[in-house]
Parts: C-alpha cells; sequence; structure tokens
C-alpha cells in the first residue's frame, strides 16, 4: 500500500470528530490542511509528535495551514489523548468502518491501525504533498511539513 | 513567521556548551531537563570517552518547566557554572520548581538575585527557543538526539552505541 501521491484529489471519506460530528472531504476545501496520520492515541511516539507539532502550531497558521490528527482511535480515547497532551490539534477518529479512511489514503498497517504519515492537502482538495514514515517508530519531525507546505 | 523547512545542525561555535577531551568523538546531545530519558542519555555520555555539546531541544508543549529549565541553566552560564547547573538538573529531575531552582544555585555559589533576573531574560529565552528551533530544522523530533558526525541518532544509547561511539 502507497500513501496518496501528489496531484491525487482527496477520496471521498467520513471521519467522526471529538463532538461526534462527521467530517468528509467537504470540509477541507477552501484551506490548506495538513493531516497528521499516528497509529495510537497515548503511544509514546504518538505523544512526543502531537507535542513537537503544537509548539510551532502559530508557524503553521501563519501559513494558512490547519492540522487534523487522525487514528482508528473512538473519538473518546482521542479526546481523552488531547486533553492529556494539553493539544489544540483537531481530532477526527477513523473508528468505524475502522481504518476506511486510512486506507483510502493508503496509510493502513496491516494490523488494522494507520501508520504514521502526513497529507499535505490544497484549498481545492489536492494532495500537494505526502509522507510515509519509515516505520511507525519514526517520528517525523517538524521541518518535513515545513518542507511540504514550502513545496 | 521563523523559517523552519529543512537545514543542516548548525556547526559548533564558542557559543556551544562543550566539555570532554578535545581529542575525543564529538556529540552534540539535543535535551530536555523534564526528560527522563535524557537523564539516562547525560548519565551515559558523561562516563564516556566522548567530547559533549549539550543544546537545549525545550518543548513547551510537552512539560511546562522544560522551557524555564533550560533558562535556568542559561543563566547559570552566564555566570559560568553551566556544566555544573547542567549535572544538579539532570540528578534531580524531581525537584523543577522555583525554590528548587534557588536551592541549586544558592548550593552551587551563583549570585542569585543576578540568576532570578536573568534566567527570566527575553534573551536567555530567545537562545533556548533559537536552540530547538535549529534542531528542528535540522529534524530533531525527539529527546534525547544524538548527532555524530552529521548522523542523527535519537533515543537513549545503549551500551553497544556508546562503545561505537567513543571508537
Amino acid at each position: 500500500m502507497n500513501v496518496i501521491a501528489a496531484g491525487t484529489p482527496v477520496p471521498e471519506f467520513s471521519l467522526t470528530t471529538e463532538e461526534g460530528e462527521t467530517f468528509t472531504r467537504e470540509d477541507l476545501l477552501g484551506q490548506t490542511s495538513v493531516l497528521v496520520f499516528y497509529p495510537f492515541a497515548f503511544s509514546p511516539v504518538c505523544n512526543d509528535q502531537l507535542t513537537l507539532y503544537e509548539e510551532v502550531l502559530d508557524e503553521f497558521s501563519a501559513r494558512g495551514a490547519t492540522l487534523y490528527a487522525i487514528s482508528t482511535d473512538a473519538r473518546w480515547s482521542q479526546a481523552a489523548f488531547k486533553e492529556k497532551l494539553g493539544s489544540s490539534i483537531r481530532q477526527l477518529s477513523d473508528f468505524e468502518p475502522k481504518g476506511a479512511t486510512a486506507r483510502a489514503f493508503g496509510v493502513l498497517n496491516e494490523g488494522g491501525f494507520t501508520q504514521r504519515a502526513l497529507v499535505i492537502v490544497d484549498p481545492e482538495g489536492v494532495v500537494k504533498w505526502s509522507y510515509l514514515a519509515p516505520s511507525t517508530g519514526d517520528l517525523p519531525g517538524a521541518n518535513l511539513i515545513f518542507d511540504g507546505l514550502a513545496s | 513567521m521563523s523559517d523552519l523547512r529543512s537545514a543542516p545542525a548548525p556547526a559548533l561555535t564558542d557559543e556551544d556548551h562543550v566539555r570532554g577531551d578535545p581529542a575525543a568523538p564529538l556529540v552534540i546531545f539535543y535535551g530536555d531537563y523534564t526528560c527522563p530519558r535524557c537523564a539516562l542519555t547525560h548519565a551515559r555520555v558523561s562516563g564516556a570517552r566522548l567530547r559533549v555539546a549539550f543544546r537545549h531541544f525545550a518543548i513547551a508543549a510537552k512539560h511546562p518547566r522544560a522551557v524555564p529549565l533550560a533558562c535556568a541553566a542559561e543563566a547559570a552560564a552566564r555566570q559560568g557554572r553551566f556544566w555544573e547547573f547542567h549535572d544538579v538538573l539532570f540528578a534531580d529531575p524531581g525537584r523543577t520548581d522555583d525554590p528548587h531552582l534557588w536551592a541549586h544555585a544558592t548550593a552551587l555559589g551563583l549570585d542569585l538575585d543576578r540568576f532570578e533576573r536573568e534566567r527570566r531574560e527575553q534573551e536567555v529565552a530567545a537562545r533556548v527557543s533559537q536552540h530547538t528551533r535549529a534542531g528542528m530544522r535540522a529534524g530533531i523530533a525527539q529527546t534525547p538526539t544524538l548527532l555524530h558526525d552529521g548522523k542523527m541518532l535519537p533515543g537513549i544509547p545503549d551500551a553497544e552505541l556508546i562503545a561505537r561511539l567513543t571508537g
């Protein structure tokens, strides 16, 4: 499975917000979005990853980019994770049908969870840049996202 | 808006905190005083024949005391006691509140009023931020991370890695 490539229109998908609302492709239109696919809420590398990006959230905002954190965890788990981290990055749940969005983006691990991957979507709903970490233990630096935004 | 695109880690300068045998292999240690994994890394690199440069990778979002502790170490550096303060912070990770910092500063014989003033200076905070952001540009994403010969080595170094680094 390959991560969705730059230049590809984002596929139709359905995720669930922390509030229980549906979040789809339409919600990405009109803004630059950074989709941060992560394997598991509360896991050590995911903690480090989201706090790292939180540190420079103002820099992403200054570039007009909005980050979304996506995993196959249930929305309640994601909300607890977000609260524990003190994070302001919006969480989106790919819980049911589990991993369907991750599969559509080419980032579903055979184990049934999201790979660690980044996808930048332009305001027209087209993938601008994507990155799949070599393993779930590899944490992509924030510099990669800034490179992607500048590409 | 800062430039946070990828860039090589800054070369070592006189501004860096460096100790150890000048002839020993150099490692640049990106660390955070609130990170238990960094405390263990500190113990391992300190006990090895290495020349160590320490740079802050203090993420406020990760721990509320990460930046204040880094600033305190920089304030101690203004009085020529960076490494002593650095060692105390890693040796005593459970005591990170202001009264603990005052106790450490007093025990090291620092001018406490000056320490208090300087650890809150904008210039000190800017130096810590500069370390962290330059680290981010170099691809540092977690602590501890060691840099050796341009190679990034994230995680706690095990005995095999230390042996490899020391040659």
